[in-house]
């Protein structure tokens, strides 16, 4: 079942579009992934799914409900987490809990069966009355999470909840995302960061605004031109700067341990580069395929639009 | 309208007011510095004015006439000068603000000619003062020339028929001491209802833009009305306490009298609270920084009612035009109403223009005010 339906979705700021071209649908039960760098239009995205920016152009459903005829009962259905932390710091945990409750109109009764597992799972229970403002980056955006699903909304907008959190917060914070989605909360999700880009049942790429490719991880994967190696070098960044412009290199990305090359044919082509790289006095294993990670994908289908 | 929203609201906002130390400092400090401030601060009373007497005869009868100013209350004799020379100087310099001279023959021209002229010099750079000064002279030598034509009448052997065919006999109504505090203090309450209502509304919409709470605030089904009244309803609550603090201050600290009905009192500074937490509300949508909207709330609030609101200065004084802004001063009625339900103890019935002035300026702020604010991030 489709819950979230998006047509020719466009936003302009001064003439200039923050995002166009937005297309996709999502069903029941999925964590969809909003993903690119800084400025693709993500935020954008996400506050007009939210129904608090008015798109110029295109059209928002979500569950049976045009967002732009009626954004106040979309509403009921959904939460929504913006990037900044939106919660009151002069307010304890507790006191964030109950506002929130109180504004979707919880029950007494409810928020207090709701709120004992949520703050479990989270691994909050010890903080309920300290101020939100004395909690650390992760917990405020655990917290965050918490008064999202105080009312079990069926769609949860989550925009970069984990940008600047601890990996052990961001540990529970998927596995919180996890187990909502086995309940059935279908979740959309911005990112900038790749390795929580392939956790999502399908993605959206999006840069400069627009919206590129659309699909599972693995299907966007299995679109990679060529195929792709890894070097393995202590002298990684003149490793890079050797095979730069060489033929058949379609892509160059550092790693910590070498460079990763996607190559146009991988059989043709390594013996040349290896040659390249012992005459620049650089000595190299031989390269070894390597699995492609949404970034090498990302760097790989924008250049590949590029030329 | 739904009143659990509502009610969240208004919590929230509640609990962030006890816990901004800028709002409680607003909230309780304020009212008490601008009643001291203002009570002790402006005095339009003329008492202890520093005089100088040049006496250029020194006589019995020019002695007579300065104990007449040294009894009274109004004049203080700082200075005796002997030259013109200092009289002047005395007055150059401020260390006195009226300088009376006796001439030389001041006792010789009475005897001769039954009138002589004393001479009244004022500093008249603050001219209210001056005239005040000048009145208050006439009268103390009015009341030596009095008992001087008793004295020397009794002296001739005649009766002392009516000396004056016509006198006023006056009486002085609702504030019987002359005392300009009773007449200002009322005002202060006025000013201290403004001041605090709009700066604390002006603050509550900001607040949440600036720290970046709207962005979430507006993604929920909460709508613009409940907003409104939720987080204006603590700060009535505020605004009501601090006209009880400013009553009891004004009534048991500076003892000014409380003839009207609390009710009354009540009900029209609820009206008028309305009004200025609306005006503060606008403000604080219009503008996203808190300190913009302060200052801005200052300044409409603090201005007029200090200055066109008749607290101090009377309008019907002000010329044509200026009359026909005060009109739009909604601080010039509430002060209407306070000065009569304190000095007069009106009822509403006495009130009804003022009241309805204020009612119809809570209607119109409220109704934009519920307008003003969209549920968009733009």
């Amino acid at each position: 079942m489709t819950v979230v339906s998006v047509h020719g979705l466009g936003k302009s700021f001064a003439g200039i579009a923050a995002a166009d071209g937005m297309d996709f649908d999502v069903e029941n039960g999925e964590i969809f992934g909003l993903v690119g760098p800084d400025g693709a239009g993500k935020t954008t995205v996400m506050r007009m799914l939210a129904g608090v920016m008015r798109p110029d152009r295109g059209s928002i459903v979500i569950d049976g409900i045009d967002v732009l005829a009626d954004p106040e009962a979309a509403k009921q259905h959904l939460s929504y987490m913006p990037q900044r932390f939106g919660l009151y710091e002069d307010l304890t945990v507790d006191e964030n809990i109950r506002f929130y409750a109180d504004l979707f109109e919880v029950s007494r009764k409810l928020r207090a069966e709701r709120t004992g597992p949520l703050l479990a799972a989270s691994n909050m229970e010890p903080f309920r009355a300290r101020l939100a403002g004395q909690l650390s980056g992760g917990m405020k955006q655990k917290l965050g999470l918490i008064c999202a699903l105080i009312h079990t909304p069926r769609i949860l907008l989550l925009d970069e909840p984990t940008t600047g959190v601890d990996p052990v917060s961001r540990r529970d914070f998927w596995r919180i995302l996890y187990g909502l989605r086995e309940q059935g909360v279908t979740i959309l999700i911005s990112t900038a960061y790749l390795d929580e880009a392939e956790r999502c049942t399908r993605l959206a790429l999006l840069h400069h605004g627009r919206q590129r490719y659309c699909d599972t991880p693995e299907r966007l994967k299995a679109m990679m031109p060529g195929t792709l190696v890894s070097f393995t070098s202590r002298q990684a960044r003149a490793v890079r700067d050797a095979l730069e412009g060489q033929p058949g290199v379609l892509g160059l990305l550092l790693y910590g341990d070498g460079v990763r090359a996607l190559l146009d044919d991988a059989a043709k082509r390594v013996p040349g580069l290896m040659a390249r790289l012992a005459s620049a006095g650089l000595d190299s294993e031989p390269p070894r395929p390597a699995e492609p990670g949404i970034e090498d994908l990302f760097v790989a289908l924008l250049k590949d639009e590029e030329s | 309208m739904r009143p659990l929203r509502l009610k969240a609201i208004a919590v929230k906002e509640a609990l962030q007011i006890l816990r901004d130390p800028i709002s409680l400092v607003i909230a309780l400090l304020m009212p008490f510095m601008q009643m001291i401030l203002l009570g002790y601060g402006i005095n339009l009373d003329v008492r202890n004015l520093p005089t100088c007497v040049f006496d250029r005869e020194a006589s019995q009868d020019s002695q007579a006439l300065l104990k007449h100013f040294q009894a009274s209350p109004y004049f203080r004799i700082v200075e005796t000068p002997s030259t013109y020379r200092d009289v002047i100087r005395a007055l150059d310099g401020g260390a006195c603000r009226l300088a009376i001279v006796i001439p030389p023959d001041f006792s010789q021209r009475i005897a001769d000619s039954g009138g002589s002229a004393v001479q009244a010099l004022t500093d008249a750079s603050d001219d209210n003062t001056a005239n005040i000064a000048i009145g208050y002279a006439q009268a103390v030598v009015g009341a030596y020339a009095a008992e001087a034509t008793a004295g020397a009448a009794a002296r001739a052997g005649l009766s002392t028929g009516p000396l004056q065919p016509v006198a006023v006999q006056s009486r002085v109504w609702f504030n019987e001491d002359l005392e300009s505090r009773n007449f200002i203090i009322p005002g202060v309450v006025a000013l201290v209802m403004a001041l605090v209502g709009a700066q604390l509304a002006s603050l509550t919409v900001s607040r949440e833009w600036e720290r970046g709470t709207m962005e979430l605030l507006v993604s929920t089904p909460v709508t613009p009305m409940e907003l409104m009244l939720g987080k204006l309803a603590p700060y009535f609550l505020v605004g009501l306490l601090d006209a009880a603090f400013c009553l009891c201050f004004a009534v048991f600290w500076f003892k000014v009298p409380f003839r009207g009905d609390l009710l009354v009192l009540f009900l029209t500074t609820s009206l008028f609270l309305v009004v200025v937490l609306g005006i503060g509300y606008l403000i604080s949508v219009a503008i996203r920084s808190q300190l913009g909207a302060s200052q801005i709330g200052l300044l409409v609030t603090m201005l007029p009612t200090v200055l066109l609101s008749g607290m101090a200065f009377p309008i019907d004084q002000m010329p044509k035009a200026v009359q026909l802004v005060c009109t739009f001063v909604p601080a010039r009625y509430y002060i209407a109403i306070l000065k009569a339900v304190f000095l007069k103890g009106s009822g509403l019935l006495e009130l009804w223009r003022p009241v309805a002035a204020l009612l119809a300026y809570a209607a119109v702020i409220g109704f934009f005010a519920a307008r003003a604010f969209k549920k968009r991030l733009e």
